[in-house]
């Protein structure tokens, strides 16, 4: 993985020392909380339901072990033992203290992280192919050119002050895994007829308020010229994107208001001034990221591993892991696999403390010392010899990390919602638990086999519902919580904004709805037929018409006091700085 | 008062604002020298084109190229940020400079606190008019937040690792 230079170094210290000071400003009064917002946004800071809650970037998704354990210890330190892994591949800490807030900061800077930009109106940290360096249907490894686009937007000075945030995501594989359909900017690394490395770029895709997928607006940009392309689209896009409407400020309304072509031919002159300029990426430059992602030490070992192979034969619940939590790996007698953070009865995505140390010992022991957080909020362990599977399925039960549900109903992309978030209109992780343990057999899960779930609290989509196969958002309806549901939505290969069924239910009647869909799918799926090749097949009717045939009852289980909750929210007893308290 | 060259001067130029019921074509431009606003220019330049100081500052909404024929006229181009966190005008100066050539005084005014000036000073600005009701000296850090950047822009035309020798030293 990428390491810091003495530069990188001076930039995150520099950084830390910035925020300190901004933080002493804010508790002396000497900045008011208007100014000093968009300053904490900026470093990932934001004020929640029961206390600050910090987001901290991994870069790509990419860690090291050291990294993982760095957020053990933030979790230990400054939390309340855990932390929650997103969809954007960061991790975010939601019982903090703003005092802290520097500390961590510091603390981060030991092992070359940060929190730069995760938030606020800026270039936000980049999403990437979880699988990136080992996916067997990878052609061109997309991560140095993600850290060469991470430094790129890393403090741009033009750039700090966007109509609205802005992100970026980057795959060089066949599949699309990095969702680059639904970002601002999604670059896809290709090779065009002559064998050169270039980009195809979309633009204008993302989810929210109003979901759009994007557009290619060049189908190859030679790779020495990235930089000057992106900053052309973000320039263009800082001058003409909305400023008078939070909500209509994405790029994605721009796109749309003057048209593709249009916005082509302005990116295209604004490209003319910058083109073959400095910034310009040199083969130089690129070389020096790219050996930070070389191959590690592979061993020459057999396609197949027969004893793994007997071993499925004869243990069914390790075949079921195998099945469904390891993956193929482009290197003979490797796999990659996927650790659950979709243990049911556990908010999705979270971790402990003693689970992040976990995984960062059997990074060390499995996988060249190496994780990856993937955007369905599991973690990855990419480089596993596939004759060490056994013993890490075994480790990985012994820390709650081997259910064998990834790409199963139970898998569920998940908000940290209503228990944390002031943006959320509903509780989302409690409706995963509803959701997640009322299928919890897991031979019907299989059955049902690959679907996504998607459950976002509010329009903000954190959960990206508009391209869950089924989608689930919480809505407002004066002061109470209800829940629409959306069928058809596709993260990519090809993306897809799902369409709302109908009404809304309420939280204790949504198991029973997905249960119906589910009727609906196993009555009318072919053989193998995945849900969403059936939903795309037969169209919503069929589903429509079932679920709302009778009126569907409330599973009353779910009314009772230990709903209200996962993790019941207390403040902190002692007097911190919020306003809120 | 006024930061330049990291240091507090007076200021020797008057801002003009329209007030209300002034109009952009009928103001009165007073002698000295004065900045007036983009409108004001766009009306009267054909009286005002004579005068030997005279600034022109731009609001957000205004566009740099709109005065591309007249940049090298004006000895001071003002950008007024209505709102810190409007960030149009941090395109605008990279324009002025880059694109357009300006080489004269190019000063942010309006909401500009110290929190943004090590940005506004990366993409040309030279001139810093720090919101009043804040303490201009105490804001002097600000330029000192970062010793170094990743990217080119209008302060420096390369990028790092064409600046600097990168890489992990063994």
């Amino acid at each position: 993985m990428y390491r810091y230079d003495q530069f990188d170094h001076q930039l995150v210290t520099e950084r830390v020392a910035q925020y300190r000071d901004q933080v002493r400003r804010r508790l002396s009064g000497e900045l008011t909380e208007d100014e000093f917002r968009v300053l904490r946004l900026q470093n990932g800071v934001y004020m929640q339901v029961h206390a600050y809650m910090m987001r901290l970037a991994a870069p790509y998704g990419l860690l090291s072990a050291a990294q993982m354990r760095m957020f053990a210890h933030i979790a230990r330190k400054y939390d309340r033992g855990y932390g929650h892994f997103t969809t954007r591949q960061n991790v975010q800490f939601n019982w903090l203290k703003l005092e802290d807030t520097a500390d961590i900061l510091a603390d981060l800077a030991t092992v070359e992280m940060h929190a730069t930009q995760t938030s606020g109106s800026c270039i936000r940290s980049i999403t990437s192919d979880e699988f990136a360096g080992v996916a067997h249907d990878e052609i061109i490894d997309p991560r140095p050119y993600a850290e060469i686009l991470r430094q790129w937007s890393t403090f741009h000075p033009e750039f700090a002050y966007l109509p609205r945030k802005f992100k970026f995501s980057i795959t060089g594989a066949a599949q699309d895994r990095a969702a680059i359909e639904v970002n601002d900017i999604g670059l896809q690394v290709v090779k065009n007829a002559q064998g050169e490395t270039g980009f195809r770029v979309l633009v204008g895709g993302g989810l929210g308020r109003t979901p759009i997928i994007g557009t290619e607006i060049s189908a190859f940009v030679p790779w020495q010229h990235i930089i000057t392309y992106v900053e052309s689209i973000v320039r263009v896009y800082n001058e003409y994107g909305r400023r008078d409407n939070l909500y209509k400020a994405r790029i994605k309304i721009l796109v749309q208001a003057v048209g593709i072509d249009e916005f082509r031919r302005q990116v295209e002159a604004e490209w003319q001034l910058g083109k073959d300029g400095p910034s310009t990426l040199t083969q130089a430059e690129l070389d020096r990221v790219a050996v930070c992602f070389a191959a590690p030490a592979y061993e020459n070992l057999p396609e197949q591993d027969a004893a793994v192979a007997a071993l499925q034969q004869s243990d069914k619940a390790f075949a079921n892991w195998v099945k469904r939590n390891v993956r193929p790996h482009k290197v003979s007698g490797y796999a990659a696999v996927v650790l659950s953070l979709k243990q049911p009865g556990f908010a999705p995505g979270d971790a402990t403390a003693e689970q992040m140390d976990a995984a960062a010992e059997l990074a060390e022991k499995y996988s060249f010392g190496e994780l990856r957080i993937s955007h369905t909020q599991n973690l990855v362990l990419a480089d596993v010899r596939q004759s060490d599977l056994f013993a890490l399925w075994e480790a990985a039960k012994a820390h709650g990390f081997a259910t064998p549900n990834i790409g199963l109903l139970t898998d569920i992309i998940c908000c940290p919602g209503g228990d944390f978030c002031t943006l959320a209109n509903a509780r989302s992780i409690t409706l995963a638990k509803a959701v997640s343990e009322r299928f919890e057999d897991i031979d019907y899960l299989q059955d049902i086999g690959d679907i996504d779930l998607n459950l976002s609290g509010c329009v903000n989509a954190c959960a990206h519902h508009h391209v869950g196969h089924i989608g689930i958002l919480g809505v407002d309806k004066q002061g109470e919580e209800w829940y629409q549901v959306s069928l058809g939505g596709s993260k990519g290969s090809p993306a897809s904004v799902g369409k709302i069924i109908g009404r809304s239910f309420s939280f204790a009647q949504i198991p029973a709805v997905v249960e119906r869909l589910l009727q609906v799918y196993v009555r009318q799926r072919f053989e193998d037929e995945r849900f969403i090749d059936t939903v795309r097949r037969v169209g919503i009717d069929p589903f429509v018409e079932y679920v709302y045939a009778t009126p569907v009852a409330e599973d009353k289980s779910l009314l009772t006091p230990a709903y209200d909750l996962i993790r019941q929210g207390t403040p902190y007893d002692t007097p911190y700085y919020s306003p809120r308290f | 008062m006024l930061i330049k060259n990291n240091a507090l001067v007076t200021d020797e130029w008057t801002v003009l604002r329209l007030k209300d019921g002034e109009t952009a074509d009928q103001v009165a431009v007073p002698a000295g020298k004065v900045i007036v606003p983009f409108p004001v220019w766009n009306c009267q330049h054909e009286t005002l084109r004579g005068r030997p100081e005279l600034g022109l500052w731009l609001a957000s909404f205004e566009r740099a190229e709109a005065i591309q024929d007249d940049v090298h006229r004006f000895p001071v181009i003002a950008v007024d940020f209505h709102k810190f966190s409007d960030g149009r005008g941090y395109t605008m100066a990279y324009r002025l400079r880059k694109q357009l050539g300006f080489r004269g005084e190019l000063r942010a005014m309006g909401d500009i606190l110290r929190d943004q000036l090590f940005y506004l000073k990366r993409v040309g600005f030279d001139a810093f008019a720090v919101r009043q009701d804040k303490d201009a000296r105490a804001a002097l850090p600000g330029f000192a937040d970062f010793s170094l950047s990743y990217q080119a822009s209008a302060d420096t035309d390369a990028p790092l690792f064409r600046r600097a020798q990168r890489g992990v030293t063994p």
